[in-house]
């Protein structure tokens, strides 16, 4: 019998700027001991669809417009402020998607976690102190947090990632509700930590038969977990249906457009590297940075970049993937000379580039460029597209007042961008548009050596799909070598021809992509290509089952 | 947090000593000398007085007495109040202005606070902005205006309360401390409206929400601490604030404590009260940002323990 | 936004001058302090009386036709004079707010954008002088050194400036390590090209926003320094000045104490209420929705 009915839910939001029809006309229903998964992409209302339901949207903007949702036949929006902490301290509980900010961190993780029992709305069940500690340090155990009798006492910042997120599992059953909603709750963490979270909250599920509604923009973090699946797009339901049902036999559009967009399987192009001349020569590269706090001798420096050799021919695409903290990202703006290097050295046509003045480095500047993560930071705010690209083809001399005009037409063309643009501002652009003028403005100087820093992990999966096919045939255009770091392992076995793994500053693996997908040497690179999830529910099932 | 709350009072002993260094100069540097003011004066008498004062000695070595002297506490006689020294002087306006500055502070915490995080509870309705255009009407209103209105009505039309004096009679504290705390209740009403806001927007908040707590638990509990960091920072200017107000507020009403006597002494270039008591000013603002800075990091849990870590 | 022509595209400015001009306690203190800058430049051609015009059969006169906000006891117009002293009180705030404004962004900038032990030392010395009493300091020059205005200019800024220095440099350390100042690096652009392109353009919201709140405190100190009688002496005057003297006869008339202090609270309101509508026009997390 259905745990939860959804029926007709409306919630639009009253902005400045007019109605925003934020969620309209959900219906759904989840049956207890069941997995539904909401996916969809930034936008699509699935996270508003799900905190209506606990009434925590900020109203106003958020007005609910009509529906019901009844849990155990009690409708939830209509219910009054009591009844509604009836509800959250009994039956329905959330686990959010950033473990980060998410938890008080001015308060001990054990006085969060006991404070549903010891506020608890019904007399009857309030729990001493006491009894509430011993409670929540089995459940901190069950959770798989080591010596959980002193964690207890712990603030929130002693906790890596995923331990905060066990913490905040612990916090959402320890009221033991009937319903769990989990939203994103893995997309803040890195691939490895992924794969132990949702084990975890699969079995903490099937233990106590709860209904979950599992919130994702990514098709393959619910594969394997999902039993139903919603498939949201711009407030609506696109799909609803049997996970084997959305992923094998879809006849929907927007869900196969979805899964289309997901990068899967080899390269589509051939590797273009024609001869063995290096491009980039790297070379016993360390990069540290001073550590204030450090105590002793070994943690005054970090040292993020630790000895790095690898060279990279003319023409390839490789591909540096790490987890957060690996030191690829440094590696990378090592390489182009924007972090200072301790020691070790960069060639680049055979040029030393380390130990280069600003001015020296100048001519060398216009062959390498970068892409960077955050189009929303990329940029500056205060130029327009037109100031953006005009900036590297003037004060590389690459362009004359009467040329300029043309070329940085030719540029938008490049990037797929419409020429009637050029004079706004980048605030003006979604996510996916300006990462294109980001990208226009690398290619501006017609360099011969790229590095891309994630440029993809900041947006959604079909704008990823789209910038990452402009990469690719921008690569083919103008014969570029590029260095793509990403913590993304199918992402870079689609478009990489070769892989460097780094961990805690040092290459722990590399290789040719597809040679090492099929026969890793390392146990981290094991770990890492086992903890991709796939969107492909029956190889999921089964791999979760095997843990 | 023992060693470094003693660490940083050791950092504030070379800025104690420029402020004292500073200080002594500037005076020194004064043009005319101590009794030029006075008319007429026979030289004979001058000369004498200087000797009394030790104005005949190289400059360097009047400063290196005078620095023994400070270090020991002592900040030797008043020049105009003939046969009373500086420390008596001190003494005698201290508890005052403390009581004052005490009960200033009391309805700049309460009023400002309450107010504050009211406002914040409730965003942009009638309990956001009436409280919100009372604190901009309590800082574009200078104590100095407040109080003389706050008597003509008060003492003057309606005839409620006494007008000056401090504990003479019964209620003459009462306008002085309102005069004095209204413009940092209206400073810390918007400080903890801001601080307060800023929390309640936090992730944490909505998960504390989720928890079923009940509205209260989750104000008092989980935002006020970190929505009332920037009040716990802001007291130690508070106090300095509070300190150059009583100046005014002790002229307004009357009151014999520091302020007062330090304005007096600014009139009558009773240069070595100045000297005295600036130190002394000094040393109290001095301590009391220490005491706020020290507040503010051990409210933060990660700072704290940072703390605890470097030791 | 679709459109296919050129799109003029809005700026930020644009998008923070619509959205102040939506704010109506802003305009109103934009519109009120417009007033006073052209009443304050044009005082010596539209008082109605002349400054040191005394007329003792007129003394301490209540409001009337003739003289609008009364006279004080010597018979002089309380108008007249409270022009003139609002341009003593407006030129102080604005010129020791400038004198604030350049220091601090110099300290601020050069510090946020070099950072390392440069940076560690500088803030330190701000941290340091933030904790000294300076209103005592103040004090203490105008007594040594007599009541000069040039100094009170120079001693109010010096204490100002500390807090600019502060917002700047946050400003700048946040945005040096912004990614479009990276690429603005890897496309080897000079430091100075940077600051120029990058970096000033950003800064100064926030900048405009504490100097317009600056421009009140510092009015602030002067009219409490001239209450004193430590500020702004006779036969210059300024508000403060104009309070000081109402108190000691507020009895009588009261008039004498309340126009000056309005005069001052209403200035200090236009400026809070145009720094705040500021504020939240300028604020970049307001101004996505």
């Amino acid at each position: 019998m259905a745990i939860l009915e959804v029926d007709g839910l409306k919630v639009y939001f009253h902005t400045r700027n007019g109605v925003v029809k934020a969620v309209d006309d959900v219906s759904f229903s989840v049956d207890s001991g069941e997995t539904l998964a909401i996916v969809g992409e930034s936008g699509s209302g699935k996270s508003v669809t799900c905190y209506s339901l606990l009434d925590l949207l900020p109203k106003p903007p958020a007005k609910i417009e009509g529906g019901t949702a009844l849990f155990n036949g009690k409708d939830l929006l209509t219910c009054t402020a009591d009844e509604m902490r009836h509800h959250r301290c009994n039956d329905i509980a959330v686990i959010f998607q950033d473990p980060m900010t998410s938890l008080n961190p001015f308060l001990t993780i054990g006085e969060q976690l006991i404070e549903p029992l010891i506020y608890h709305p019904d007399k009857s069940k309030i729990e001493t102190r006491s009894r509430a500690k011993e409670k929540a340090v089995k459940l901190l155990d069950e959770v798989g947090i080591i010596d959980p009798h002193t964690r207890f006492n712990c603030y929130p910042h002693e906790f890596s990632g995923g331990m905060r997120q066990r913490v905040m599992i612990a916090m959402a059953l320890i009221t033991e509700p009937k319903l769990l909603i989990c939203d994103e709750p893995t997309t803040a963490l890195d691939v490895t930590i992924q794969a132990q979270i949702l084990e975890l909250i699969k079995k903490l599920q099937e233990t106590r038969n709860v209904a979950v509604i599992f919130i994702s923009h990514d098709l393959g973090v619910v594969a394997g977990i999902a039993d139903k699946i919603i498939v949201m797009c711009e407030g609506t339901i696109r799909e609803t249906g049997v996970t084997d049902a959305v992923f094998y036999h879809s006849t929907n559009d927007y869900t196969k457009k979805l899964l289309d967009a997901i990068p899967e399987g080899a390269k589509v192009l051939p590797s273009r590297v024609t001869s063995n001349e290096p491009l980039v020569e790297v070379s016993n590269l360390k990069t540290f940075f001073k550590n204030e706090s450090g105590k002793n001798d070994d943690d005054r420096y970090i040292k993020a970049v630790n000895n790095v050799s690898l060279t990279i021919p003319r023409g390839e695409i490789l591909g540096l993937v790490g987890e957060s903290g690996s030191g690829k990202s440094t590696l990378g703006r090592s390489i182009l000379q924007l972090a200072p290097t301790t020691q070790g050295s960069v060639k680049f046509e055979g040029k030393t580039l380390t130990g280069l003045s600003s001015s020296e480095l100048f001519p060398w500047r216009r062959k390498m460029q970068m892409i960077f993560q955050d189009p929303y930071a990329s940029l500056n705010p205060r130029m327009t597209v037109f100031e953006t690209l005009s900036e590297p083809l003037l004060y590389h001399k690459l362009a004359t007042k009467k040329t300029i005009a043309s070329q940085i037409k030719q540029l938008m063309d490049d990037v797929g961008l419409s020429q009637g643009q050029l004079k706004k501002y980048p605030h003006e652009f979604s996510g996916g548009q300006r990462q294109r003028i980001a990208i226009g403005r690398a290619i501006a100087t017609k360099p011969e050596f790229i590095i891309a820093d994630e440029p993809v992990s900041a947006l959604d999966v079909t704008i990823q799909a789209q910038i990452l096919d402009l990469i690719l045939d921008l690569v083919e255009r103008h014969n570029l070598t590029m260095m793509f770091i990403s913590h993304d392992l199918s992402v870079v076995r689609y478009i990489c021809d070769r892989v460097v793994i780094m961990q805690h500053g040092v290459v722990v693996e590399e290789g040719d992509t597809e040679m090492l997908w099929a026969n890793p040497q390392q146990l981290y690179t094991k770990d890492l290509l086992a903890a991709i999830p796939l969107a492909d529910p029956i190889s999921e099932r089964s791999r979760i089952a095997e843990a | 947090m023992y060693r470094f709350a003693l660490g940083r009072l050791a950092q504030a002993i070379p800025v104690l000593l420029m402020v004292i260094t500073v200080t002594f100069f500037l005076i020194h540097s004064a043009p005319g000398g101590p009794f030029s003011a006075d008319k007429a004066v026979p030289p004979e008498v001058i000369k004498a007085l200087e000797e009394q004062y030790n104005l005949n000695q190289p400059i360097w070595q009047q400063y290196l007495s005078y620095l023994g002297d400070v270090i020991q506490g002592d900040f030797g006689p008043s020049f105009k109040y003939s046969g009373r020294n500086v420390n008596e002087l001190i003494a005698a306006g201290l508890p005052i202005t403390a009581e004052l500055a005490f009960y200033a502070m009391l309805v700049a915490l309460s009023v400002g606070i309450f107010a504050g995080v009211g406002a914040a509870m409730r965003p942009n309705t009638a309990q956001d902005y009436i409280p919100m255009t009372g604190a901009m009407i309590g800082i574009c209103m200078p104590s100095f205006l407040l109080g003389p209105l706050l008597v003509l009505v008060f003492g003057i039309y309606l005839d409620w309360l006494p007008v000056s004096g401090w504990g003479d009679i019964p209620g003459d504290k009462i306008l002085p401390s309102i005069t004095l705390g209204t413009g940092y209740a209206a400073y810390i009403a918007r400080l903890s409206r801001g601080g307060m806001l800023e929390v309640l927007s936090q992730d944490y908040i909505r998960t504390a929400r989720a928890k079923g707590l009940r509205e209260p638990i989750i104000i008092i509990k989980h935002a006020l601490r970190g929505g009332l960091i920037p009040v716990v920072a802001f007291l130690g200017p508070a106090f300095a604030g509070l300190l150059s107000g009583s100046f005014v507020v002790e002229t307004i009403f009357q009151i014999p404590g520091l302020g007062r006597f330090y304005v007096q002494a600014a009139f009558n270039r009773d240069y070595t009260l100045i000297l005295g008591m600036t130190i002394f000013l000094s040393t109290l603002i001095i301590l009391f940002n220490l005491l706020s800075d020290m507040l503010a990091i051990w409210l933060n849990p990660k700072l704290r323990q940072e703390i605890k870590g470097a030791n | 936004m679709n459109s296919i022509e050129t799109d003029k595209g809005s700026s930020l400015w644009k998008d923070a001058w619509i959205k102040l001009s939506k704010n109506r306690l802003a305009l109103l203190g934009l519109g009120l302090l417009v007033i006073l800058i052209v009443t304050s430049l044009l005082t010596p051609f539209i008082a109605p009386y002349g400054y040191e015009a005394q007329n003792l059969d007129m003394g301490a006169t209540a409001p009337s036709l003739q003289h609008w906000l009364g006279t004080d006891i010597f018979g002089r117009d309380m108008l007249t004079r409270i022009m003139y002293g609002g341009r003593v009180s407006l030129m102080v705030g604005f010129i020791a707010t400038a004198v604030a404004l350049v220091i601090g962004i110099l300290w601020g900038a050069t510090a946020g954008f070099f950072g390392g032990r440069l940076d560690a030392i500088m803030m330190r010395i701000v941290d340091v002088l933030y904790a000294l009493p300076f209103m005592i300091f103040i004090i203490l020059l105008m007594v040594v050194f007599g009541r000069n205005i040039l100094l009170l200019f120079f001693a109010i800024g010096a204490v100002e400036w500390l807090t600019m220095a502060r917002i700047v440099r946050s400003q700048v350390m946040a945005l040096r390590n912004q990614e479009f100042v990276e690429a603005a690096s890897s496309l080897g652009l000079s430091q100075w090209t940077i600051i120029r392109r990058h970096i000033i353009p950003n800064t100064l919201g926030p900048v405009i926003v504490y100097t317009t709140l600056t421009i009140p405190s510092v009015m602030l100190l002067e009219a409490f320094l001239s209450f004193l009688g430590l500020g702004i002496q006779p036969p210059q005057s300024s508000w403060g000045l104009l309070i000081n003297y109402g108190v000691e006869t507020m009895e009588e008339y009261p008039w004498l104490l309340i126009f000056p202090g309005l005069a001052l609270s209403l200035t200090l309101f236009a400026l809070n209420f145009l720094g705040d509508g500021l504020r939240d026009a300028l604020d970049p997390r307001t101004s996505k929705d």
